[in-house]
């Protein structure tokens, strides 16, 4: 009997995950979207130069971050997939919305300060640890923390990207 | 980046078109240990089941970073600077539900005008 119902609650978790999960990632994709096209003007580089277009122009750090954690079914299908080895299409997924999330962070912070591009930007991801699934020899649920930062450079009047 | 700091400037790169720095002061840091209290650890735990962002972790993470670079510019302020350049920031996972966050960089005085 507590196998079925724990058997019961396993399905019911891995359903919310799956239809909720599914529903969160497109309307974050498509807001991901309509945010990179709304923020596009603002250019990133990771060089640590800026050209002399920007010389004497106010400058200031900016940073973007977000915290990234999968769900019940996206952990158990990757899994399932890595008895296989092979690409773990939702861990993918879920990194890339993540980064682009803090890149969209990171330049609306830019934008706020007038700047026209951002130089020297720098991704860095960190795994966090989880408390409450550690104790029962349960690995947890993957769960990372994305940033980026960069020094974002205002410009007089317009600008080029670099070298065109 | 922030109100208790807007005297010091910061940036992650070390040359600077149409400045000078005119004395380096050596290396500042700050770095601050925080913990997730027992609320948003069954917040996380609830959002865990739908996945996507975990909005208290970004949340308290962001307020972490904000304080170490605090703490820089605090430095930074006190040697008689006004930036911090060639800035990296650093995380480390101490204890489970445990983080570290380090920031550091260079003290210099910078003026704008070329030399």
């Amino acid at each position: 009997m507590d196998v079925l119902i724990a058997l019961i609650f396993a399905a019911i978790l891995l359903t919310v995950g799956f239809v909720f999960g599914s529903i969160e990632q497109r309307r974050h994709y498509r807001s991901i979207k309509q945010r990179e096209v709304d923020l596009r003007d603002i250019l990133l580089f990771n060089e640590k130069h800026p050209p002399p277009e920007f010389a004497g122009q106010p400058f200031a750090l900016v940073c973007g971050s977000v915290v990234m954690g999968s769900d019940h079914f996206r952990q158990f299908v990757a899994g399932l997939k890595a008895i296989f080895g092979g690409r773990l299409t939702s861990f993918e997924a879920m990194l890339d919305r993540g980064r682009r999330e803090a890149i969209l962070r990171m330049k609306e912070e830019a934008g706020k300060m007038g700047a026209k591009a951002v130089f020297n930007v720098r991704m860095e991801t960190s795994t966090l640890s989880y408390s409450h699934e550690q104790g029962n020899g349960k690995a947890g649920l993957a769960c990372v923390e994305l940033v980026v930062y960069g020094t974002a450079w205002c410009a007089p009047g317009e600008v080029k990207p670099h070298g065109v | 980046m922030t109100a208790r700091s807007s005297a010091i400037v910061l940036s992650n790169i070390e040359h600077f078109p149409g400045y000078t720095i005119t004395r380096h002061l050596g290396l500042v840091q700050g770095s601050t240990v925080r913990a997730k209290h027992v609320g948003r650890d069954i917040m996380a735990g609830l959002k865990n089941i739908v996945g996507g962002e975990l909005k208290g972790y970004t949340e308290l993470l962001n307020e972490s970073r904000q304080e170490a670079i605090d703490r820089m510019s605090e430095q930074a302020r006190a040697v008689g600077a006004n930036a911090v350049i060639n800035v990296r920031f650093s995380t480390a996972n101490i204890a489970a539900g445990a983080a570290e966050i380090l920031a550091y960089g260079t003290a210099v005085v910078i003026a704008r005008g070329e030399e």
